[in-house]
């Protein structure tokens, strides 16, 4: 039984890809396609490289060797701002919001890159796609308010529409810092969601959650995929959302790909059971 | 060959000074990741001492170098007990504004205390004779200053890294440079290791300044900025966090400084502006310097 | 939900109050003695550094300590371009003034933006090595740019006349110049700050990667920040020549300690906040000028006391200092004296705490 639908168009290619730093080989030979649609996994256990290959996904490092190619355009070494405007979301393994903002300035500060990002734009043209931005002198038009008001009151409806889906309006005038972490952790997705992506990679997204928030987690991640059409690739631990929402699995340990296949067949594989060393499998 | 002997020996020497105030800077850099605005200014503060424990107390010049010495270290230790300890959690900014307000109020300190007139480091010794005395070597006619300013140095350098590498409090500073809080955890007094190595790094400081006003007589409040500013640069050239960088940046600055305001004099106004343009240059090409590590910042 | 007041009220609101202000200045031009309208005027000039600090420094959270070297490109532009080739002539004794500078001639106005403009120009080229950099050694770059820059003044002696500097600057700052200038300062400050790009602009201080994971090109809206800033450095480094009268390229006056007096007025102002700058100029420059006092002799209870000459200073360091150790927020934090706030403040405590 093959796991993947090779109806869907292939939407992430990630090409021999090498990451190392000096002496330690991170991610090595990192070889995966996901396609349109999909809820795949990545689990492993820690320093597996798991979170460093979202990291070059998003370009936060350009990878050694390989390369990777997102929505038919070549990716490897771009900018991560750039990356975004392509339509690559994230969220951080450890929450990364603007501490000092409000829920909805968080929320709001992710739809800029629509009024900034003319190089971004001019890579999406020349590959025969759609351009995402809003058009130019942005700049000027926010300082004069000439032709910006309207563009503004668009994005704070959108904010807004967003911040009430996750579930958080009661709190939408509040400092990101004085947010407990359950709301903290959605606040990353509804940020991340507003940056209009077409794959969204969550990093341990149930990290500190309890059963109950794990369950509504699980249900969000699927609806949302739903609504948004969305790719969603997520690194976790809590193995009862990986087995419960993800379609494919792909499993790593010393940066390799060990195994790969469904919940199911990755349950039943002796590789990646003796490395995770029968620990993880208590709790599923 | 005459020329480029007393270019050389003279490089060597304000090489060897600016090391001695580098290292201060980088030890405190390394542990702390702060840059202490301040130290300039506590070198300053040593030469002031020196001078008027010279005048005032009629000390010979040994001792007013040392009463000099003592006093800068207790300077060091107090403005890192009373302006930097408190910010030891607050962000590094913060930390930082606090540096440069520590090294305006030490100046003006010394403008209110000392008197903004400057003053000549000439009067601390008597007898004039050592300081004027000049040696022949290989046809190069180089004060006898020069050479004592290198020797002392190196006997500096050497009780230094006998200290950093072979006793415990070393050890203890060594370790907080690269994890404070396990060193913590490992039953070192954390602080007072801080201060120790705040106490030091402005000894070195203070015995620099005065064999720095040895050679260049003229004291003022504000004699300790542009030294302290290319002592920096030359920490950062060298690789900041590390001593012998910090030796190796200082020594090169002070070359090259001496070598292109003697091979391009037309240039002279300008001699200060090469210590800058070495700062940028090496902060854009290699920012961890010569002999620094890199730092990834993990995300 | 946020109490909030309406667009309307907020409108009719600043615009009282800025005739409110316009009538003080216009009494204080007509009525003040010249030292303290001095002072006056000195305060917006401060006020249009602050801010423009505050921008690069509290919004962008970018530690640039090389202000004063926007400020001198401002004031030397600008009265280079001001003064009459009569006096440029008569001033450069020790090398002639450059050809093309020697009859460039024109009016304030022009004067000023060209100022801004120049130092603009610099930030977008400083910017881009500077800004690579982290926030430690970022600082120490900015610092030596600006020494860089002083520097070149001092030697570049057939453009800037050196270490004599320019004398006999006609004093067209007045009343009207600076506060007009600081108005349009803070007013586009606002509104950029009140935008996405000043959104942007907080993100990048509050969280550089995560910033740059949404989508901002983090370091196009440095140098943004930084060149807007350095504009009205510039601008006000000109109202500052045209306020001295003689500018020269030593540590006083437009130097290092410039920098610091900027500082100061901004983290106690509150780092990050407009209305913050605008407070803490006011309070330095009153400051500043009340502890002229201890510099001349005085008697204290009977008994007279020389004037000590750097006590300023001195205790504005020490202040400082204080500020830093326990009132690191400075007055305003990063809030905004806005009517909204003015309005919670004062009366949403007594109703007993804020509405749901």
């Amino acid at each position: 039984m093959t796991v993947t639908d090779l109806s869907k168009k292939p939407l992430l290619l990630l090409d021999h890809v090498t990451m190392q730093f000096g002496g330690l080989l991170a991610v090595d030979d990192f070889t995966n396609e996901i396609r349109e649609g999909e809820l795949v996994g990545l689990i492993g256990p820690n320093g597996a490289g798991k979170t460093t290959v979202f990291n070059v996904i998003t370009g936060i490092y350009t990878p050694t060797k390989g390369r990777i190619v997102f929505n038919d355009i070549d990716i490897t070494g771009l900018r991560p701002y750039q990356i975004t405007h392509l339509g690559i979301a994230r969220t951080f393994q450890n929450i990364r919001l603007f501490s000092d903002m409000t829920v909805l300035e968080n929320v709001l500060v992710a739809q800029h890159h629509v009024l900034s990002n003319p190089d971004a734009d001019r890579i999406l043209v020349k590959h025969g796609k759609p351009r995402k931005g809003h058009g130019r002198f942005w700049f000027w038009r926010a300082v004069t308010k000439i032709g910006y008001l309207k563009k503004e009151k668009e994005m704070v409806e959108r904010a807004k529409d967003l911040i009430k889906r996750v579930g958080l309006e009661k709190v939408m005038y509040e400092k990101a810092s004085s947010l407990p972490y359950g709301e903290q952790r959605k606040l990353e997705i509804a940020r991340a969601l507003a940056t209009e992506p077409k794959l969204i990679l969550l990093d341990e997204p149930a990290a500190g959650m309890n059963p109950k928030e794990t369950e509504d987690l699980m249900e969000f991640i699927k609806q949302i995929r739903k609504d948004f059409n969305l790719t969603v690739l997520l690194i976790e631990h809590d193995m009862k959302v990986v087995m419960g929402i993800c379609e494919r699995i792909i499993v790593m340990d010393y940066g390799r790909i060990i195994a790969e296949g469904t919940p199911k067949e990755i349950q039943n594989d002796p590789r990646v059971i003796e490395a995770y060393l029968g620990r993880e499998w208590e709790s599923v | 060959m005459v020329f480029f002997l007393q270019n050389l020996f003279n490089g060597i020497m304000l090489g060897g000074l600016y090391a001695l105030i580098a290292i201060g800077y980088t030890m405190v850099y390394g542990i702390l990741r702060l840059i202490n605005f301040a130290h300039g200014d506590v070198m300053m503060m040593g030469v002031y001492f020196a001078f008027y424990a010279a005048t005032l107390l009629s000390l010979n010049p040994l001792f007013s170098a040392i009463v000099a010495i003592l006093g800068a270290a207790l300077l060091g230790f107090l403005i890192d007990r009373v302006a930097y300890k408190p910010l030891r959690n607050a962000p590094r900014i913060s930390a930082l504004i606090t540096a440069i307000g520590v090294s305006f109020f030490l100046e003006s300190l010394a403008v209110v205390v000392f008197g903004a007139i400057p003053k000549s480091f000439l009067k601390v010794f008597k007898d004039r004779t050592i300081l004027n005395k000049v040696l022949t070597v290989a046809g190069a006619r180089i004060p006898l200053l020069t050479f004592l300013v290198i020797f002392i140095t190196v006997v500096i350098l050497i009780v230094l890294f006998f200290i950093v590498y072979r006793t415990k409090i070393g050890m203890a500073m060594r370790a907080i440079s690269m994890d404070i809080p396990t060193t913590a955890l490992m039953g070192v007094n954390v602080d007072a290791v801080i201060g120790f190595t705040f106490a030091l790094g402005s000894a070195l400081a203070a015995a620099s300044g005065i064999m720095w006003a040895m050679r260049f007589p003229n004291v003022h409040p504000y004699m300790g900025f542009m030294p302290g500013l290319k002592a920096f640069i030359a920490a950062v050239f060298g690789g900041i966090g590390s001593i012998p960088g910090a030796v190796l940046g200082g020594v090169l600055l002070g070359l090259i400084e001496i070598f292109l305001a003697a091979y391009f004099p037309a240039f002279m106004g300008y001699r200060d502006a090469f210590a800058f343009i070495i700062l940028i240059v090496i902060l854009l090409v290699k920012p961890s310097g010569l002999l620094g590590k890199k730092i990834v910042e993990k995300v | 939900m946020e109490k909030k007041l309406s667009a309307r009220t907020n409108f009719i609101l600043t615009v009282v109050f800025l005739i409110f202000v316009a009538l003080l200045l216009y009494l204080a031009d007509r009525y003040m003695d010249s030292y303290k309208l001095r002072v006056v005027r000195l305060i917006a000039i401060y006020g249009i550094m602050a801010v423009s600090l505050n921008l690069i420094n509290g919004i962008t959270g970018i530690f640039s300590l090389g202000h004063a070297g926007f400020i001198l490109i401002g004031a030397y532009t600008a009265s280079l371009l001001t003064l009459s080739p009569e006096q440029k002539a008569m001033s450069f004794i020790i090398e002639p003034i450059v050809p093309w500078l020697a009859n460039a001639h024109t009016d304030f106005f022009t004067a000023t933006v060209a100022g801004g403009v120049l130092a603009a120009v610099f930030a977008f080229f400083i910017g881009w090595p500077v800004l690579r950099l982290s926030g430690d050694y970022l600082a120490i770059a900015s610092l030596g740019f600006a020494e860089v820059i002083r520097i070149i003044a001092l030697n570049a002696i057939s453009i800037t006349n050196g270490p004599l500097g320019l004398k006999g600057i006609p004093e067209y700052s007045n009343i009207w110049w600076c506060y007009g200038w600081l108005f349009v300062t803070v007013l586009f400050m606002a509104s950029l700050v009140n935008s996405s790009y000043g959104r942007a602009l907080k993100a990048i201080r509050e969280d550089r990667i995560a910033a740059e994971a949404m989508g901002i090109n983090v370091f196009k809206h440095q140098l943004l920040s930084f060149v807007i800033g350095a504009f009205f450095a510039g601008v006000s480094g000109s109202l500052y020549a045209h306020w001295l009268t003689t500018i020269d390229p030593r540590t006083t006056t437009l130097g290092p300690m410039l920098t610091f007096y900027v500082l100061i007025m901004i983290v106690l102002g509150g780092l990050g906040s407009i209305s913050g700058s605008l407070i803490g100029a006011a309070l330095f420059a009153i400051l500043f000028e009340w502890l002229r006092d201890l510099e001349e002799p005085f008697t204290f209870f009977g008994i007279h006391v020389p004037g000590i000459k750097g006590m300023r200073i001195l205790v504005i360091s020490a202040i400082f200092i204080l500020v830093m150790i326990f009132w690191q927020r400075g007055i305003m934090g990063r809030e905004e004296l806005t009517w909204n706030n003015l309005y919670r403040w004062l009366f949403a405590r007594r109703k007993g705490g804020e509405e749901k």
